[in-house]
């Protein structure tokens, strides 16, 4: 069921173990409470977070943390069991149908593997948030995407490719151009560097980062590679067994206090936290 | 109770799985009905549904007809009626051959490939991004291929129905010694409107069978290449299935007294 009414108050005292820094203005996403469980897995157990407008927020976890179930709940992919997603104070838990849509005009999303359509010209995928959800001519579509493909230093050939014939960081590369087409509000990287080779997770870091500050956009991203983690965020908050244990600026993360987060960003497999390996 | 068990499980399984098709059935009807509509999209499933599908279901039909016209020889050729087959090709082929083997052909050809398109779409997160670009995957995916295969499949089975009277025509008067002009005079008599309508209501059931089949699984299909197989097998066997009951109550409906 969901619980929507269940909300804090901005000024309310934060759950223990949680340090939430005092809002400076209206979140730009404002997540209190947020709960999901897929059959008896408790994945998200009650997950409270603030993202500020034009910050670039990160969100580290290991493998299986919900780092991605929370992701698609604030995208309405998944529905949460109970909680609330506000974006700039609009309630979205619930929303459905042109409500929705009208959200998710605000977000764009850069997908672990790009998720680009393969039955379509790379153009068109760059384009697809403007001739579908805007209703944009298809000329005028193009020269944008050609835009924001050059944005992301592909040159207009790449345009007329399929997504078939891409290298995995050109692919990256397209979705981020698709991402970044209707020019959003905020903007959500999946594993941005996930399965690419060092030097090209770099070069896409960076080109996020330059994405990101020139759209003015708030980020919101999820990975487990620090030193992508490093180059792309403001802040950082880490999420273990289904909460939110440590929010707290990048430049200080090497002096959190935090045995997690110590033991997760200089990846010692000896700490609190004790990788679930069962026997078959 | 150690033996209820299972049953109570299997058949709540059952309860959530038809629940669940009718929801998805509902909704995908619902957006069929309202806009935005992708005009460009359905044009390309009619013809991936309509166009290539003609070779297939064209020689089945033939060698159907053709096959029939010689099996009906031999058995009433012993009482002497040869003179009903041209009645008995056109009758079996309007009304339940042509439907019911387009159909099946075009479940193995279409059903699977769409779910097998949907299904690859799910697991490489294609469908989470369509919805992230504000683009509705039931509308976008799911109702042209419902509303073309609503369309389609009566058109095919009107080629097919003639493709099949005319392959048993061919044998008719090549192998079995009819006169031409009285076999096409002997199957225009018997023919009747009713016969031909009951199969394309046929046909147009089966096509939006085999479409929802194929997009119902493919949508829900999970956990990589293994679930889009699993998704292609089911979305046929279970396209095949219903198409034959739907068959025989339809069947029923229309020449039922």
């Amino acid at each position: 069921m969901n619980d929507s009414s269940h909300t804090y108050d901005a000024s309310e005292k934060a759950p223990a173990g949680v340090r939430l820094e005092e809002p400076k203005s209206t979140p730009k996403i404002a997540i209190r409470g947020l709960t999901k469980v897929f059959g008896d897995k408790v994945v998200l157990d009650g997950v409270d977070l603030d993202i500020q407008p034009g910050e670039s927020m990160l969100v580290i976890g290991g493998s299986g943390s919900g780092k991605s179930v929370l992701l698609k709940c604030i995208l309405g992919l998944l529905h949460p069991d109970g909680g609330s997603i506000k974006v700039d104070g609009e309630e979205v838990v619930g929303l459905y149908g042109s409500d929705l849509d009208r959200v998710r005009r605000k977000f764009g999303m850069l997908f672990q593997n790009a998720a680009l359509f393969d039955s379509l010209p790379v153009w068109e995928n760059v384009a697809f948030g403007l001739i579908q959800g805007q209703r944009m001519d298809r000329g005028k579509a193009r020269e944008i995407a050609l835009e924001k493909l050059a944005a992301v230093g592909l040159g207009p050939d790449v345009g007329d490719l399929t997504p078939a014939e891409l290298s995995g960081g050109m692919r990256k590369r397209v979705g981020l151009a698709r991402a970044i087409a209707t020019e959003p509000e905020i903007i959500f990287f999946d594993e941005p560097t996930t399965g690419l080779d060092p030097i090209m997770g770099d070069v896409i870091d960076r080109l996020i980062v330059d994405c990101v500050k020139g759209l003015g956009a708030t980020a919101l991203s999820i990975t487990h590679d620090m030193a992508s983690a490093r180059r792309i965020s403001d802040r950082i908050a880490m999420l273990y067994k289904g909460k939110i244990i440590w929010v707290g600026e990048t430049k200080g993360i090497d002096h959190s206090d935090n045995p997690y987060v110590d033991q997760f960003i200089n990846g010692r497999a000896e700490g609190p936290i004790q990788m679930q390996v069962r026997d078959l | 109770m150690p033996i209820l068990q299972p049953i109570g499980r299997t058949f709540l399984i059952f309860l959530e799985a038809t629940g669940r098709l009718s929801l998805f059935t509902l909704l995908s009807l619902s957006h069929c009905l309202r806009p935005p509509f992708y005009p460009r999209l359905i044009v390309r499933q009619m013809i991936e549904i309509g166009y290539y599908s003609l070779p297939v279901v064209g020689l089945t039909a033939i060698f159907t007809g053709m096959v029939l016209a010689l099996q009906s020889y031999t058995g009433f050729a012993r009482f002497s009626a040869e003179s009903a087959i041209p009645n008995v090709v056109v009758v079996s082929i309007t009304r339940e051959l042509g439907p019911v083997l387009a159909g099946l052909m075009v479940a193995g050809r279409v059903g699977a490939s769409m779910a097998a398109e949907i299904g690859t779409m799910r697991v490489t997160e294609q469908v989470d991004a369509l919805d992230t670009l504000a683009t509705n995957p039931f509308k976008y995916l799911i109702a042209p291929r419902l509303i073309a295969g609503l369309t389609m499949l009566p058109l095919l089975v009107l080629v097919a129905d003639i493709i099949g009277v005319f392959g048993g025509y061919i044998v008719s008067t090549q192998k079995l010694g009819f006169n031409p002009a009285t076999y096409l005079k002997n199957t225009w008599d018997f023919i009747e409107v009713q016969d031909v309508v009951s199969g394309l209501v046929k046909a147009g059931v089966f096509g939006f069978l085999v479409t929802l089949m194929g997009c119902y699984h493919g949508y829900n299909s999970r956990g990589g290449a293994q679930g889009v197989g699993a998704a292609t097998t089911n979305a046929v066997v279970s396209a095949s299935i219903l198409i034959l009951s739907f068959n025989y109550f339809i069947t029923e409906l229309f020449f039922a007294r």
